[in-house]
């Protein structure tokens, strides 16, 4: 989906906080172990806990610490599996508890095959693909053009593995894109930006 | 853990939901509160960016590891002992004089856990995932890094599986130095490419 998640050259956000704490509470802390071990339960995978933070309401999500995204995606997805009762979430928590938005994925909304023999070196093009979906292809490289400077072993496409039982491995192609595509030419003009994509996010170009 | 250790005197409505999740996962007996102190224990104090400095020392003063862990990160890494979840990919870029490296995850916040331990808050915040990408050069100058102008600077957004560790360059008047020494001298910030 293209939420607030998808964040790469996006403007506004001003100043970085390098001072900002790990943990500035302890409830923080526990987020992040809760998250952790509710992992151990087995009703999770990695591409629908990232949905699930994926789904939360912008204004939420870009007004409250990391750790109350774990928590909120966690606390979710128990509900979404039926391990856990928001009524008695929230009765115990003493008022609401916002969770996620529901999940809009269309059970039709097949990824593309992706493109064949990616090679080191290919010059290749991210496919204008706006699955409603989790994807793991940020916004700022779509449509653009790249190369391939690596390939990592297949591994399970996320976006078929957040939404169904099926499961698809492929390639996944460390792609370069000059920081002048994605930019203009206003942009550093030798820097490169890295993306690591599935093939199937993925078209050949020629030559 | 007793129960009154997480009922402080003003109870933000956030710290109550959190605290409510473990009571009622603890009841169902999904879970219990020690896995959760396990955990603490685990991310918070057991790993961290000393792992990722052995590795970088290393590095320096063994020609051939550096070799191997170019070639294959994980595998080298796994040499020293570590590895562990987010740690199934591991990729080392390497700085020199003509290139400096900076790794983001522009969609989360995927950081290599076995070497540099959790990410910092401003890896994870808007401002830092958002910039990085499009302005890298402004970005690490204001965070005191200065990359000089003949350098080009190469971003990594960790955006599928593999996960990225910088490796610095060795600094100038450290020949005397062995291993232990030089592991000192490298930051976590060294690594994720906003220091030099």
């Amino acid at each position: 989906m293209d939420g607030i998640h998808d964040l790469g050259g996006r403007e506004g956000f001003g100043a970085i906080d390098v001072e900002a704490p790990l943990f500035a509470e302890d409830w923080e802390r526990r987020a992040m172990a809760l998250t952790m071990a509710s992992f151990l339960l087995g009703h999770n995978n990695g591409g629908q806990f990232r949905h699930s933070i994926e789904r939360m309401a912008p204004v939420h999500y870009l007004t409250t610490r990391y750790y109350e995204h774990w928590f909120t995606g966690t606390a979710t997805r128990l509900v979404e599996a039926g391990m856990i009762d928001l009524a008695e979430l929230e009765e115990r928590a003493g008022g609401r508890v916002p969770l996620s938005r529901p999940v809009v994925a269309e059970a039709d909304e097949q990824p593309p095959v992706p493109a064949e023999d990616l090679a080191v070196g290919d010059r290749v093009r991210v496919r204008h693909w706006h699955p409603r979906g989790h994807s793991r292809c940020p916004w700022y490289v779509k449509g653009k053009r790249g190369t391939v400077v690596r390939l990592d072993p297949a591994a399970s496409l996320p976006d078929l593995e957040a939404h169904t039982h099926d499961r698809r491995n492929e390639v996944q192609a460390c792609v370069r894109f000059a920081a002048t595509e994605l930019w203009g030419p206003t942009a550093d003009a030798g820097a490169g930006v890295h993306v690591d994509l599935w093939a199937s996010y993925l078209t050949k170009e020629d030559g | 853990m007793s129960d009154d250790h997480h009922h402080p005197r003003d109870v933000s409505p956030i710290e109550a939901r959190v605290h409510a999740l473990e009571e009622l996962l603890v009841e169902k007996g999904y879970l219990a509160h020690a896995d959760i102190d396990n955990f603490i224990q685990y991310y918070e104090h057991d790993i961290g960016p000393l792992n990722g400095a052995k590795v970088v020392a290393r590095a320096w003063v063994d020609p051939a590891y550096k070799e191997r862990l170019l070639a294959a990160g994980t595998a080298a890494i796994d040499e020293l002992g570590f590895g562990g979840p987010e740690g199934e990919h591991l990729v080392v870029v390497e700085n020199t004089d003509e290139v400096h490296h900076v790794v983001v995850c522009t969609l989360c916040s995927c950081y290599p856990w076995p070497v540099l331990g959790l990410p910092p808050e401003w890896y994870k915040s808007a401002p830092y995932r958002s910039r990085v990408v499009r302005e890298p050069r402004a970005v690490l100058a204001e965070m005191g890094c200065d990359v000089p102008d003949g350098v080009r600077i190469e971003v990594w957004d960790s955006s599928a599986e593999a996960r990225y560790l910088v490796l610095p360059q060795r600094p100038a008047g450290t020949e005397n130095l062995d291993e232990e020494a030089l592991a000192a001298l490298v930051t976590r910030d060294h690594m994720i490419g906003v220091a030099r």
